[in-house]
């Protein structure tokens, strides 16, 4: 093997000793930059520990709202959710926009707490067949303003004028979840709706229209729920440990 | 709940392909139904519109979609944190990179890491670089739709520039995938920033090219002006967002009122809204907006303060249970995840709301009573990627 020229040792040794000086908190850049005054505006935002903004928001809500409002979270500049009980939705939605301004319909979805039967952690190759005789479900564990039940409506409306988003979380029943349409309130929900309702098998009341938007019309079951397999991960054993990429700078 | 086995599945698809006829006419007592698609040139992919006609007029319209569902959201819930950049790329596949910000940044505020602002600023250039890209395109097809052939191959020619500049950063001109947790996955490469800079001339004067041969042209005007009308509070209650909601006059962007982790706030530049609310209203926001997105990029790339490209994280990333909805003014919309974590290293699930799906839900509402040639420029100035309809 022929030796190693010196210069390039030279370099090695010089590169070495650079990365060693050149704590991520230093100003040198390996690369090309740019001087600009501007440039040592860093930004420093730190991470509020309350927020006032929407607190003010959360007492508008909890003052017309009430006991209707179950429980409510606050995430310091990130949003606020609050959960109310299904039979209440409308209402809910009806009061956001006349009250607090919340014209925007931004989404409306589904979350299914249960967690998947199918063993989905990385260590299992394939999905495992879930077992079909223990009766006792895995534990369920909700996110903010917690849960009672396995699927979660979850809906997103945003306030123009207040520069503020609301998420609305309510419980849905486990053996028929169903709910009252938006539709009258945000004719907008109507994609959203029928989306939930495929995908979560929800069935909202009053809407005109609920067949399936993506799938064919004939489609048994309901993708998105966890105990629905995906079936190419039932199939071939997936790759997904193998090949996490080195972080830039880090040594293979 | 019964679940289906693959063969009957595939013979659902099966099914469906073979109903997917084109362009079939059917003359019935109650009028003519007219099938637009699913493979209609001015459809952008596999839209299917289905419009019930009286003569010349529109009664009903319906969008039938799903022709390119991918299951994003499904396949999601089965790969890591980094490995998701690569499905959601394919959202709006032409304005990928913009459609990976908003999930890193939803994965990073669960993380409660901030990327260096070295990271933040290129983020921001190249969320804007996709922008054009995307929109570029929109103003050379929405003249097609309506009729003119040539601004399409000027489109095609100057988005180029744009590209090359996105592939030397990324090495990819459609599907980047770039943006990590914690910064970005590489510098800017060198001589980078002034060749930019040559890209963004050759933009600005595509668009001024745009505004003489499109804007001005009477024929353009007298097929978009007053057609397809939508109301501020109309596009508002159907979530309409971005340059269709900013043409009917409401004064909205997330780069300015909501904006979370990137530096529209270090520019000085202008939201553009127009109070018409029709087809032409739309695209001049939309050219406006390419402009405004070279002026940021000019700006900020002046301003690039130097630094790490890459927060200190760790190699396998675990989220910390939580949820998150972060959004974007992406070059379609509002395009926002909604991420739940338990903490391990996949997503327990994650929400995709793409611009296009809520923009699109308005087509019922808008094509009643409009005439059969309208249906293009309207579909064509509300501007969606299937992808970013069907995820």
């Amino acid at each position: 093997m022929a030796e190693i020229p010196e210069h390039l040792l030279k370099r090695a040794q010089a590169a070495r000793e650079n990365a060693e000086t050149n704590q991520p908190t230093s100003d040198q850049a390996p690369s090309e930059t740019i001087e600009a005054d501007s440039a040592v505006a860093v930004i420093e935002e730190e991470i509020p520990e309350t927020d006032e903004r929407a607190e003010e928001i959360l007492n508008q809500i909890l003052e017309g709202l009430g006991e209707t409002v179950l429980t409510s979270h606050i995430a310091p500049g990130r949003g606020l959710w609050i959960r109310v009980s299904s039979d209440n939705w409308r209402q809910t939605a009806e009061f956001l926009k006349d009250e607090l301004d919340c014209k925007f319909f931004d989404w409306l979805s589904v979350i299914d707490w249960m967690p998947s039967p199918y063993g989905r952690e990385l260590e299992t190759e394939q999905d495992i067949e879930p077992e079909q005789d223990t009766n006792e479900p895995e534990q369920m564990e909700w996110g903010y303003t917690g849960g009672d039940t396995r699927f979660q409506l979850i809906c997103r409306l945003y306030s123009i004028s207040n520069a503020a988003g609301i998420m609305i979380k309510a419980d849905l029943d486990d053996q028929s979840p169903r709910v009252l349409s938006l539709i009258p309130v945000y004719p907008g929900a109507n994609w959203h709706e029928r989306e939930a309702r495929e995908m979560f098998g929800v069935t909202f009341d009053e809407h005109p229209d609920l067949r399936n938007i993506y799938l064919p019309g004939d489609f048994e079951g309901h993708p998105l729920r966890k105990d629905y397999p995906l079936l190419s991960r039932r199939m071939k054993p997936w790759p997904g440990i193998v090949d996490v990429e080195a972080m830039p700078g880090e040594e293979k | 709940m019964s679940t289906t086995t693959e063969n009957e599945q595939l013979a659902y698809i099966a099914s469906q392909a073979a109903d997917a006829r084109v362009n079939v006419e059917v003359e019935t007592d109650e009028g003519m139904t007219l099938n637009l698609g699913p493979q209609h040139p001015a459809t952008h992919g596999t839209l299917r519109i289905i419009a019930k006609l009286d003569g010349e007029k529109v009664v009903t319209a319906e969008p039938i979609m799903g022709y390119m569902h991918r299951g994003y959201e499904k396949l999601t819930e089965v790969r890591t944190y980094p490995q998701v950049t690569t499905l959601i790329n394919r959202i709006d596949w032409l304005g990928s990179f913009a459609n990976e910000v908003p999930f890193i940044l939803a994965a990073e505020q669960l993380m409660e890491v901030e990327a260096p602002p070295r990271a933040q600023w290129i983020r921001t250039i190249l969320f804007e670089l996709s922008r054009i890209a995307n929109v570029c395109l929109f103003l050379g097809d929405m003249a097609v739709q309506v009729g003119a052939t040539t601004p399409v191959f000027y489109a095609f020619r100057d988005r180029e520039f744009v590209l090359n500049q996105i592939e030397r950063v990324t090495g990819g001109r459609f599907h980047p995938n770039f943006d990590r947790i914690g910064g970005l996955k590489d510098d800017l490469p060198k001589g980078w920033i002034e060749e930019t800079r040559g890209a963004l001339e050759r933009m600005k004067s595509f668009c001024d090219e745009m505004e003489e041969l499109v804007l001005g042209n009477e024929i353009f005007q007298a097929r978009t002006r007053n057609i397809g009308v939508i109301p501020g509070d109309v596009a508002l209650s159907y979530g309409l967002s971005g340059a269709n909601l900013r043409a009917s006059g409401v004064d909205w962007d997330i780069r300015r009122d909501a904006n979370v982790g990137l530096v529209y706030d270090q520019v000085d530049w202008k939201v553009w809204t127009h109070p018409d609310g029709d087809s032409f209203a739309r695209f001049w926001v939309r050219l406006q907006e390419t402009r405004e997105a070279c002026n940021i990029i000019d700006q900020l790339l002046g301003s690039i303060p130097s630094g790490p490209i890459m927060a200190k994280v760790p190699r396998i990333i675990k989220v910390p249970a939580g949820e998150a909805y972060v959004a974007t003014e992406n070059p379609l919309g509002e395009m926002g995840y909604y991420v739940v974590s338990k903490g391990d290293l996949t997503p327990f699930r994650v929400k995709i709301r793409s611009a296009s799906f809520s923009n699109m839900s308005i087509t019922p509402w808008i094509l009643k009573d409009v005439f059969v040639p309208d249906i293009i420029s309207i579909l064509a100035s509300l501007y969606f990627i299937l992808g970013d309809i069907d995820r």
